[in-house]
């Protein structure tokens, strides 16, 4: 082996280090004054010393900024740590840089790569342990040393066939209880005797792969359980007051059925919600939840969530192209002690560093542009934060609808091999968090590479426009075992486990299958098309493996059987895999005094208040976030996340063009609000709803042509106060969709997220709806924003202000304890309010419109004013409302409502859309750079934005 | 209209091809995505093309070095037909990652693809805040002989990268760029002025963009296919935007090829 090692000269900075080393001071480590790092490449074969020093000078080394060294620097000048990859494990730098060397007519046999940073400072062993540990090694994929390391040649172990078979059917309670808890099933009781009751009346015991993939399918993540059980609403003595059965169908599907739109093309039965674009082109969406393994590992589980979720469209219909991305988080509190983070948690800074870098790397090297998020803070996040990644995609009309294989068809696996990555993801994200998860669960966090992901978009797409394959999905959670169980469903399935491409040799029948490596699609292809399927992807070194056929049943009943080389090592009954999980009767309780919030003080002036909304972490920029995104890759960019003067505003919701040349957009935006859900869950989820058609009502989007999407993450719903509060949330969804006349498209819940700490406390998180919205927008040169944009013009406010305060930033800035008055959602006015708004922005008439939500109208003036590099000068008197506290005028977060700039020549025009509804002109923009309201208020521009931008300044 | 072929050459980890071909079709280009590997597997048909362009995104992945595995395709397996393409009188241009793997290849600064040379005398490294980026900027067109651009004119295009940071080898390479009018493009602000706050990632002399000695190759961090519609501009709400002026680059070599 010949060791190259690549060094950053010492006249310029090397990031990488730096990175590290301000990493390394989060962690609370003082001792290390500066790092140093190289990069490592092993070459191995019969190279020249010539040959080695030509590689390195002409293709490992920049020649400007890096120099480099045949061999190995001394390790005792300072604190080493080096980090390579286990043996076997994929290397996509080094099978690139093998590629590359042969170019060059080098013969290498094989490169390895690896990492060396030199900790220069006074460190101890045990710093130098945690920093290798929880910096720089992924205990799943890499090992670390503490000198130079060479890595050997040889290629991991091999597995010999061992088929195991689990006793089940002999077990009484607590027998079944352990196997379940032992083997990480994560099933209960009536679920573990549905299983054994099964394979009694089979009279035989199941392979342990046989009850891997029943556990996966019947997980929380894969079945649903608790969204699809039968509810029992209790009061708070016991008595059931309402008994509701199959709880999201009695919800938010019927809504959808009830509202049977003839625009929603594809809906929940799909990978993504499909709803019509236009008379040729349909467009996706789905978001999708990545929380268990961002806690663990923030940078991986994050990117392999937004890589999960843009494999979703991707195998939608017969394949959608991801257009757009959006991506929402909750953390704790980033500025918390570390000495108050619980055990096993890590840093909510560290997590949202780690978390913001996984998707900026995946989306931006995937090509799809983020465009539209949000972050909320929370101390409760702590132990459970929360990444939701979202992904729109376009697709041919044609094409879009739900797809099953034909018998015959081959099984064919295609894009990243497959691995040990990600055993048991979709069981452990079932199961709570615990201080010991870190550690334990460590082998169900995912290694993504989105370059692998790109050629698999890339080729499935020519692939989908030649028509060769009959149906897509993707290997998400449950790998395998999931996709060709669901696609096999109907007509069963034999699978060679022996025929999948591995990562490393080693895996046994059951990891295979399970596994949840990334980057994975599973195709149904006929026959007729494998030959020609296969060249599209060898085209594009994209490797593509039949590894079955579809179509196979046992006594007349759809199938699955699976081999090893041609050993028999499971067989299971579709129909039992499928329907044979019980269905459960939850309990749920919500039952709660009204109480009311204080009516606050009038203070003589608000200026302060408002300034300290502006920099709650809630409200403040995300500026650093946005900016590390590419949002505008695809071309198709017309409404960005950041808008105005500077171009630094904060937009409502952002529009793109999925079809290069056609004037018709797509606008995507978003609704959350877990501070309310504590207090109402049911008002908290309109909120939610409303807020997400508001911000794309905002920019031009067309309420008609909207549909939504919910992803609940909730805490542990055996609990009845959890399971009450998810109740009351999904009956809001219904009401909220009915009475907007919304649909719900698709949808995906996250439960269990508590964490329990080792002294024994659990921490359960807000109950956290997210509420994401699709809207058509007819024409995009009819879009506004939300920033100031000419002095003199006129400002209205739509929709009436009430005398509220429950819940709001204000109480909270002021700190002052909220009551569970949280604003009532008045559904009926809302909708005229906001397509009255869609026919004035439609008309022309609107030149600027900024929703009213966290901190009220005061807020939202404010960022309409700096945004614009204006000034405005508001009055209250004018305002519709009911209110008579000033404090909720000001501040108060009534949903419905918006602050609107209106030319005044095209005044009288724009009130007569809003006749009969609640709509004021409150003041003017100014040139004034000063936001004025009344006396109460008067900050400059300067000064807002300053506190706006404070807070993130990272 | 005359019949004037682009290919648009795309890689694995190439994601900005689609618009870049758009972009191409708005300016009159008849426009071709091209794998790499079949440009390998025949380099003759190089020959039926009259510009090339090398799109942004991460081609493999950024392996070794941003652009640096897509630039050593170049110098060991399509070095002859690529020199010959310059030769001919022929169009390059490379954007963003396009610009790196032109810079690592040898097309810039100096037009040929040498592997002893290749990358020896200018790179793109880490911006200075040492992460990616994406936002609007303006550029100063300071090239008479770089066919793609209006010289004098200040133009705004988006930058959206994380090595971009132009560094020469040393002094001497500046000042023969600078004389040779290789500098193509430089960041500044609205009114003109070079440098300062205007500069985003710490670039040498704010170099944004250079040419070949003959102005027919040219690589430039920002993307001109990613502003040929008036709303691609962030203040397309705010103001009248007279001119998309990433269309320009297409529109210059469309018509330079005409003439021809």
């Amino acid at each position: 082996m010949h060791r190259v090692e690549v060094w950053t000269k010492s006249t310029f900075g090397d990031p990488h280090a730096e990175g590290v080393f301000s990493h390394i001071r989060e962690l609370g480590i003082e001792s290390v004054s500066a790092v140093r790092s190289a990069r490592l490449f092993f070459l191995a074969g019969e190279l020249s010393d010539a040959d080695v020093r030509r590689v390195a000078r002409e293709l490992l080394a920049d020649p400007v900024t890096e120099e480099f060294r045949v061999g190995a620097s001394a390790d005792d000048r300072t604190r080493v740590i080096e980090v390579h990859l286990q043996p076997g494990v994929m290397d996509p730098v080094a099978a690139s840089a093998e590629n590359a060397i042969r170019d060059m007519g080098v013969k290498v046999q094989a490169v390895c790569t690896g990492r060396r940073y030199e900790l220069v400072g006074d460190v101890s062993d045990n710093e130098r342990q945690t920093i290798a540990t929880k910096l720089l090694a992924n205990a799943v994929i890499e090992d670390f040393y503490f000198q130079a390391h060479t890595p050997p040649e040889s290629q991991g172990h091999s597995y010999e066939l061992n088929v195991v078979e689990v006793p089940i059917r002999d077990l009484d309670d607590a027998g079944l209880e352990k196997l379940s808890k032992d083997g990480d099933l994560f099933l209960n009781l009536t679920e573990m005797k549905a299983i054994q009751d099964h394979y009694r009346a089979q009279g035989r015991e199941p392979r342990d792969v046989e009850l891997e993939m029943i556990a996966q399918t019947w997980s929380e993540h894969c079945g649903h359980k608790t969204f699809r059980s039968d509810v029992r609403m209790k009061d708070r003595h016991g008595k059931v007051v309402e008994e509701i059965p199959n709880l999201i169908k009695s919800t938010i599907f019927s809504a959808t059925r009830e509202l049977n739109k003839p625009w929603c093309l594809n809906v929940f039965e799909d990978n993504a919600g499909v709803i019509e674009f236009d008379d040729d082109w349909a467009v996706g969406f789905k978001v999708e939840t990545h929380n268990h393994p961002s806690a663990i590992e923030p940078y991986g589980g994050a990117s392999t969530g937004i890589g999960g979720v843009v494999r979703d469209p991707m195998g939608t219909g017969l394949g959608a192209k991801p257009f757009a991305n959006t991506d929402v988080f909750c953390f704790g509190d980033t500025t918390m002690d570390l000495s108050d983070v619980p055990a096993g948690a890590l840093h909510p800074k560290r997590v949202m560093r780690g978390v913001v870098s996984g998707v900026r790397d995946y989306g931006n090297r995937m090509g799809i542009p983020t465009v539209n998020g949000a972050v909320y803070f929370d101390d409760r996040y702590v132990g459970n934060p929360l990444v939701f990644c979202g992904t729109a995609a376009v697709m041919p009309k044609s094409k879009c609808t739900k797809q099953r294989p034909n018998p015959g068809d081959a099984i064919v696996c295609v894009g990243g091999r497959t691995g040990r990555d990600g055993i048991h993801g979709a069981t452990f994200s079932s199961g709570e968090l615990t201080h010991e998860h870190e550690t334990e669960f460590s082998h169900a966090v995912q290694i993504g590479n989105a370059i692998t992901e790109k050629k698999v978009l890339d080729t499935i797409l020519q692939a989908r426009d030649e028509g060769l394959f009959s149906c897509i999905t993707d290997c998400g959670a449950g790998g395998l075992s999931s996709s060709v169980g669901e696609m096999g469903e109907k007509i069963g399935a034999e699978v060679h486990l022996g025929r999948v491409p591995l990562k490393y040799a080693g895996l046994s029948y059951s990891e295979i299958w399970i596994s949840e490596a990334q980057e994975r699609m599973t195709l149904a292809v006929p026959r007729e098309n494998v030959e020609r399927i296969l060249k599209i992807f060898a085209d594009e070194n994209v490797e593509a493996t039949v590894i079955g056929t579809f179509g196979y049943s046992r006594n007349g009943k759809p199938a699955l059987k699976l081999y090893y080389n041609d050993a028999n090592v499971g067989e299971l009954d579709m129909e039992f895999l499928h329907d044979g999980l019980p269905r459960p009767t939850k309990d749920a309780t919500w039952d709660v005094d009204p109480k009311a919030s204080p009516v606050p003080p009038v203070k003589d002036n608000y200026n302060d208040t408002l300034l300290k909304i502006l920099a709650a972490p809630n409200v403040a920029s995300k500026e650093w976030i946005i900016r590390q995104y590419d949002h505008e890759v695809q071309g198709g960019s017309v409404i960005k996340p950041l808008v105005g003067a500077a171009e630094d505003g904060p937009g409502d919701g952002a529009v793109s063009r999925p079809v290069l040349g056609s004037n018709r957009g797509v606008a995507l935006a978003c609704g959350m609000n877990p501070h309310l859900g504590d207090l109402d869950p049911y008002q908290s989820a309109l909120h939610a709803v409303d807020e997400a058609l508001r911000n794309v009502v905002a920019v031009g989007g067309d309420l008609e042509r909207t549909a939504i999407l919910d992803n609940f993450c909730w805490g542990n719903c055996n609990k009845p106060d959890r399971m009450g509060a998810l109740v009351r949330a999904a009956l809001a969804c219904r009401d909220a969709a009915l009475a907007y006349s919304v649909p719900f498209v698709s949808g995906k819940d996250s439960l269990n997220n508590e964490f329990q700490t080792n002294d024994g406390k659990t921490i359960a998180i807000p109950y956290t709806l997210l509420v994401s919205a699709i809207s058509v927008v007819p024409d995009v040169t009819c879009c506004v924003t939300g920033d100031a944009k000419k002095a003199g013009n006129l400002l209205y406010l739509l929709g009436e202000t009430r005398p509220e305060l429950g819940g709001s930033h204000y109480l909270r800035v002021e700190g002052i304890e909220t009551g569970n008055d949280v604003p009532p959602v008045d559904l009926a006015a809302n909708l005229k309010t906001m397509r009255a708004l869609q026919k004035a922005i439609a008309g022309k008439l609107v030149r600027t419109c900024h929703d009213l939500s966290e901190g009220g109208l005061a807020v939202a003036a404010a960022e309409l004013a700096f945004s614009g590099g204006l000034g405005v000068e508001i009055s209250l008197t004018n305002m519709p409302t009911a209110a008579d506290g000033l404090a909720a005028k000001l501040f108060g977060e009534s949903a419905g409502r918006f602050l609107v700039e209106v030319e005044p020549e095209k005044a009288s025009e724009f009130e007569k859309c809003f006749v009969g509804l609640a709509c004021a002109p409150i003041g003017k923009v100014t040139d004034a750079g000063r936001i004025v309201i009344d006396k109460n208020i008067d900050v400059t521009i300067n000064d807002a934005k300053s506190a706006w931008q404070g807070t993130f300044d990272w | 209209m005359m019949n004037i072929r682009a290919l648009v050459l795309r890689a694995a980890g190439t994601n900005c091809d689609v618009e870049t071909a758009y972009a191409l079709q708005q300016a009159g280009f008849s426009a071709d995505r091209v794998h790499v590997n079949r440009l390998m597997e025949n380099p003759g048909m190089l020959g039926d093309f009259q510009f090339m362009v090398v799109p942004g995104g991460f081609s493999y992945g950024d392996d070794v070095a941003a652009g640096k595995i897509l630039a050593n395709q170049m110098l060991h397996r399509l070095a002859e037909p690529l020199n010959q393409f310059v030769e001919d009188g022929k169009l390059i241009l490379g954007i963003c990652n396009g610009f790196q793997v032109l810079i690592k290849s040898g097309l810039l600064p100096w037009g040929h693809v040498e592997p002893s040379s290749a990358g020896a005398d200018a790179t793109l490294a880490w911006n200075d805040c040492g992460q990616f980026v994406d936002r609007w900027v303006h550029l100063s067109c300071d090239s008479d002989k770089c066919v793609f651009l209006p010289r004098g004119e200040v133009i705004a295009l988006p930058i959206a990268h994380g090595e971009g940071k132009f560094v020469p080898r040393d002094e001497s390479i500046l000042t023969k760029l600078q004389s040779a009018d290789q500098v193509a493009l430089r960041y500044c602000d609205e009114s003109g002025h070079v440098g300062g706050f205007a500069n985003p990632n710490g670039s040498v002399d704010d170099i944004a963009g250079i040419c070949d000695p003959t102005g027919r190759v040219m690589g430039l961090m920002p993307h001109p296919e990613r502003f040929i519609e008036i709303t691609h501009h962030p203040q397309w709400t705010r103001r009248n935007i007279p001119r998309a002026d990433g269309g320009i680059f297409f529109q210059r070599a469309f018509q330079y090829l005409c003439r021809k």
